[in-house]
């Protein structure tokens, strides 16, 4: 195979493959659909090479030793010199000429050894763990271990269902000393409370005593755990895996647009994982956005549209509030907790109704370096970009309530947020007819006019542009309340009725409006978005006052900051 | 964490030599243990705060190593080696006649709080095995009666105390 | 002490001497530190080329070539080098660092100071094992003296060249004797040996800086290289096995202790030297270098042919003791700790021991080696306790088997050569161990107090 610039030729299993240089093997036999097993190895970690479940046999072609000339077997081809022994594939970087066996009779036996000493104090007990069906431990001794045991001593003893900090319980004798969890918490979250205390086979993964592990990403230690050492106290003992049906989805909390995996299992669903994306947090996510599908169920949940506070089909509220948005001097409040989509059919409204104003409302907390970014609503950016609004939100909707006060806004329009929490006064808002469009009760939904109860983003598909411009779509993963309509639904008729002309009221016909010709979106259609996301041409907004600082892997605009 | 002065020169000391500080963890903990008797989880974030690291990097080497400890011993601090050398030269018959002198058990504080009788793994003096350390003295080519003297001689200096 | 005929003492030249004393003044008298001012008049690569053609080989363990080793060191970094002297003497049978620095520790400081000028390190370590606290505090008080005369510290003699030395003290842990786990440990961390690759101390070795790590015996070598010349040095010995080394024997023998000797036979060692088995007994077996070594048997032939294609055929007296004559006999030289073991051992009794040993002493980083040890150590203590059963003997060997050459470091051969090599050459007496002990009877006591694994 001809060298390409940059890429070195390695051969697994007697197939030539090209890899950038760097590329471990346990990479690039992967590349080829070979699965190296492995436990310790994590792409997203430093190697340590630990558990040697990825021996592999490992050659390099040779050179003669007294003139340095490359060795050439009797067809001309490189002679390859095999080590004696086996080589750790996560640990061997792709170098010319390269030569690896992943599944000859050494490599599986080192792989049997492997999981044998793994077993050995491991408890046998996975009908009663919680890691059953996703444990690679099971599924790796199932596929290469001996099938019994050799082992007839006492196993060694270790704590159990320690409470390592709020959200995780250590089980020790599941654990396999990979170091995974250690790492992450040393390398990613910035936190070193891990580490292992003793030696050897007694060998302990320990929180140091009186701390805790209670950072917000502490619940990426339970992912990475290969094993059932690490689980989540909210999901253990919960649901078993197999029965659970997964949807990709995105967390909403920031502008990061950390994508992420939902679990449910007959309309209820259990529990939020980091999806990977290369391109924006890696492997991770933050514990707060796990938390999030409990809105989905939550107490204060709008289950059913009202007018006037009393109950009545989502039919009528929207025909009803279609009317109160007809009269003349309303103003819309949107919202980045909004989908595009979302945004593009209430921009469409504005417009129709010549809006007195269009608002959002800025939320922002800290930045902390890594997946939670300064700006706390997910598509700011989407409202920029559908042109909802022009400029960065205010937190507050001070402009709104001067307009009301001088009566020259009589009605608000307002998606998902809560009037008040946006600083307009009880008297300000006493003065205005409101029409409320959002999915749990607060003060603006318990005095709206009209009501129409919508769903949360695990009800419904969209999509969002994060701080990079990304436009990365979500799922729908749960039906939402009976009473509920989905928010594009109420849109696209809202508009219907105010303009008269049919508006796309599903994403998939909503996307041809969106992406015509000429727009930042031309080309894209919801169904062709890849799950990794597209980066949109965000230049129209360059010179614009973005907060976001660095984080994993956003760089913020100098410019920008410059303007601050 | 009331160390003593010179624990504390000890110290201060140490840190400069070597080039990251991290280095220092293990000489801290040396010298914090020969002025406390053992390392408690207080020594250990004392020390990771004075290094500037995280105190569970200070827990996880105290643990690692043997000769540091976190547990009380007797004031005489007796270790016999039992590695191969000294087990064929005697070692264990050692080891029970300093536990029925002093009547304790092994990794225990005698009842007077004298001593401790442990096994250490080998010491490196296998050419005058059987050995033991008692403190940082060094004893070879023991029987039971060379064993027998060294325990008379801990006791006499408990009476002169 | 009287020195036997047959050693030819040159590292051990004074330590015995009567009246020779560990402080500054008695090595300067018998020419103490001329070397040193010979040294930073040298080129530093002279020395260098000195090292590489004397043949000195390590005498830690490995034997590797210490001026090849030198060689390694990355030069384009740019970043600091460093010397660590590996005074951890940790592998049982051991003990002969404990003489050079308990009795003439300013050879080593001179020694290291040498080979740090050669190789224009930085910095110098001396790693030293909590086992030996007196150690420390003598090498302290070398320390302190040299640095009064201008022979360690800044400006060295004059030269230009500044370099000190660190005395580190370890904390009884085996691991710390590998050169990685060393150097992990002397960045106040957990001893767990490193990758490699990458780690390769001559690239990345302490503070990811390039690292030399020579054994106490190898850096005491090199000033009697530049005081003999390469050349004579080299005459030493045989050829790749020159120099003396320093030979500890402790077990089985009338004479146990350390010999300082070049060109001579195990048997010479073990008989003349050491007076041969006690009265009244017949050595077994012999541990020809530290207890990781795999065991040679008396009465065992070994046979084969040298790289020279010359045959041969020794008994365990005739193997020459050096690192090709222990290596032709299907063992290594390893540290030079020699343990000889007479009728009364039994061997499985002291695999017991041993793997009790090992087990403790594994970091417990990597799996094999870590479950493999205390595996092992579980099922030869069951036996010594009577419940051996005769699948035993064919289990460890599959456990030992297992570990071998899948570990992060040479910890794992450590474990697995003992066991191997044991079931190997003594088979039927486990296999009659396994019957005799299979049931709860019996006087176990002296197997319990040899295997001594509590």
């Amino acid at each position: 195979m001809e060298e390409k610039e940059n890429l070195i030729t390695v051969n697994i299993d007697g197939q030539d493959l090209q890899v950038p240089p760097g590329t471990n093997m346990v990479e690039a036999a992967a590349i080829l659909g070979k699965e190296i097993p492995h436990y310790c190895y994590h792409p997203k970690l430093t190697i340590a090479g630990n558990c040697r479940m990825c021996l592999v046999e490992l050659g390099m072609p040779g050179r003669d030793r007294a003139t340095g000339e490359p060795m050439v077997n009797e067809d001309g081809t490189p002679k390859i010199m095999w080590m004696p022994g086996p080589a750790i594939g996560c640990g061997t970087k792709a170098a010319p000429g390269m030569h690896i066996k992943t599944d000859s009779t050494k490599a599986l036996e080192s792989r049997e050894a492997v999981t044998e000493f793994l077993l050995i104090n491991h408890p046998l007990d996975c009908p009663i763990c919680d890691q059953a069906g996703e444990c690679t431990l099971q599924e790796f001794s199932s596929s290469h271990g001996r099938g019994y045991s050799r082992f007839i001593e006492k196993k060694n003893v270790k704590p159990k269902r320690t409470r390592l900090g709020p959200r995780v319980t250590l089980d020790d004798e599941r654990c396999v000393l990979c170091s995974r969890c250690i790492r992450f918490c040393d390398e990613v979250a910035g936190d070193s409370v891990l580490g292992f205390t003793d030696r050897g086979s007694y060998s302990t993964l320990t929180c140091f005593p009186g701390k805790e592990l209670a950072n917000n990403y502490s619940l990426n230690t339970v992912d990475i755990c290969p094993v059932g050492a690490l689980t989540s106290t909210d999901f253990r003992f919960k649901m078993r895996v197999w029965f659970l049906k997964e949807t990709n989805s995105i967390d909403f909390e920031t502008s990061v647009g950390v994508n992420m995996v939902v679990s449910a299992r007959e309309g209820t669903i259990y529990r939020v994982k980091p999806r990977r994306n290369d391109r924006v947090n890696d492997t991770w996510m933050p514990d707060s956005g796990r938390e999030l599908y409990k809105q989905v169920e939550s107490d204060d949940r709008l289950t059913k549209c009202t007018i006037d506070s009393l109950a009545t089909s989502a039919v009528d509220a929207i025909a009803k509030a279609s009317e109160c948005l007809q009269g003349g001097g309303v103003a819309v409040v949107g919202s980045g907790q909004c989908s595009v989509e979302e945004q593009f059919a209430l921009k469409a409204i504005s417009d129709g109704i010549g809006a007195k104003g269009v608002y959002l409302v800025a939320r922002y907390g800290k930045d902390d370096g890594i997946l939670m970014s300064v700006d706390r609503n997910p598509n700011v950016r989407g409202a920029l970009m559908a042109g909802l609004v022009n400029d960065l939100p205010d937190e507050q909707l001070g402009e709104l309530g001067a307009k009301i006060d001088s009566g020259e806004v009589t009605t608000v329009f307002s998606v998902k947020e809560d009037l008040i929490a946006g600083g307009l006064t009880e008297d300000q808002v006493g003065k205005v007819k409101i029409v409320y469009l959002g999915t749990h009760e607060n003060a603006t939904s318990s005095r709206a006019d009209v009501l129409i109860a919508g769903l949360t983003q695990f009800e419904k598909s969209g999509t969002v542009i994060n701080q990079q411009f990304r436009l990365q779509k979500f799922s729908r993963v749960v039906p939402g309340p009976g009473g509920a309509i989905e928010d594009l639904y109420a849109l696209a008729t809202i508009q219907a009725n105010l303009s008269g002309e049919s508006f796309p009221s599903t994403i998939g016909s909503l996307w041809k409006q969106i992406g015509i010709e000429g727009s930042v979106f031309e080309g894209i259609s919801f169904q062709s978005l890849s799950d990794q996301g597209e980066i949109l041409d965000g230049s129209a907004f360059e010179h614009f006052s973005f907060r976001e600082g660095k984080s994993l892997h956003f760089e913020p605009k100098k410019e920008a900051f410059a303007i601050e | 964490m009331n160390l003593k002065p010179e624990t504390l020169a000890e110290i201060e000391e140490a840190i400069p030599k070597y080039p990251e500080k991290q280095s220092a963890v293990m000489p801290m903990l040396h010298a914090i243990q020969k002025d406390q008797g053992l390392l408690t989880n207080e020594a250990a974030e004392w020390v990771a705060a004075k290094l500037e690291i995280a105190p569970i990097h200070v827990l996880s080497v105290i643990t690692f190593y043997p000769f540091f400890r976190q547990h009380k011993i007797g004031r005489r601090h007796i270790r016999i080696c039992r590695t191969l050398a000294c087990a064929m030269a005697g070692g264990a018959k050692v080891c029970d006649k300093m536990l029925s002198e002093f009547d304790t058990g092994l990794n225990e504080v005698s009842s007077d709080g004298e001593v401790t009788v442990e096994f250490a793994e080998c010491l490196a003096s296998c050419g005058t095995a059987p050995v033991m350390l008692v403190d940082d003295e060094m004893y070879e080519n023991l029987d039971e009666a060379k064993a027998q003297e060294i325990c008379e001689k801990i006791k006499a200096e408990v009476m002169q105390a | 002490m009287a020195i036997h005929p047959k050693e030819q003492r040159i590292i051990l030249k004074y330590a015995d001497e009567p009246g020779y004393t560990p402080d500054i003044d008695c090595y300067m008298k018998n020419g103490g530190y001329e070397m040193l001012k010979k040294a930073v008049g040298m080129e530093k690569q002279a020395i260098c080329d000195e090292v590489k053609n004397s043949q000195l080989r390590g005498r830690g363990g490995a034997g590797f070539p210490a001026g090849v080793k030198w060689s390694f060191v990355d030069r384009k970094s740019e970043k600091p080098v460093y010397m660590v002297c590996n005074c951890d003497e940790s592998e049982p049978g051991t003990f002969k660092d404990r003489q050079i620095v308990h009795k003439d520790p300013h050879q080593l400081i001179e020694g290291i100071i040498i080979s740090s000028f050669a190789t224009d390190c930085a910095k110098a370590f001396i790693y030293i094992r909590e086992e030996m606290p007196k150690g420390a505090e003598i090498l302290n008080q070398a320390i302190k003296e040299a640095k009064e005369k201008n022979f360690v510290g800044d400006d060295i003699l004059g030269s230009g060249y500044s370099c000190d030395i660190v005395v580190h003290r370890g904390a009884a842990a085996y691991i710390c004797g590998e050169e990685t786990g060393l150097i992990e440990s002397l960045e106040g961390k957990r001893a767990n040996p490193r990758i490699k690759p990458p780690y390769f101390p001559a690239v990345l070795g302490l503070y990811m800086c390039p690292t030399i790590v020579n054994n106490v015996e190898t850096l005491c070598n090199v000033l009697h290289i530049l005081r003999m010349g390469a050349d004579e040095f080299a005459k030493i010995g045989r050829p790749n096995n020159t120099g003396t080394r320093i030979w500890c024997v402790s077990g089985g023998v009338k004479r146990p202790g350390y010999y300082e000797v070049a060109g001579i036979t195990l048997g010479e060692l073990v008989y003349d030297i050491c007076g041969g088995p006690k009265d009244g007994r017949t050595i077994k077996a012999i541990i020809p270098g530290g207890s990781s070594m795999k065991i040679l048997k008396n009465g065992e032939r070994f046979t084969g042919k040298d790289r020279d294609g010359n045959g041969y055929d020794w008994g365990i007296e005739d193997i020459p003791l050096d690192y090709d004559g222990i290596a032709a006999a299907g063992s290594m030289s390893g540290s030079g700790g020699m343990m000889v073991l007479d009728d009364s051992v039994e061997i499985p009794v002291a695999l017991a021991n041993l793997m009790a040993f090992y087990s403790h002493e594994s970091c417990g980083q990597c799996t094999p080696c870590r479950e493999g040890s205390l595996w092992l150590k579980k099922i030869t203590t069951r036996m010594v306790h009577g419940q051996a059963r005769p699948e035993d003997v064919d289990l460890m060997k599959s456990v030992a088997d297992q570990i071998e050459g899948r570990t992060i470091c040479a910890f794992g051969f450590a474990v697995a050569w003992p066991v191997q090599s044991y079931l190997a050459k003594f088979e039927d007496e486990f296999r009659e161990f396994a019957e005799r002990h299979s049931r709860m009877g019996g006087d176990r006591t002296a197997a319990k107090e040899l295997a001594c694994n509590h």
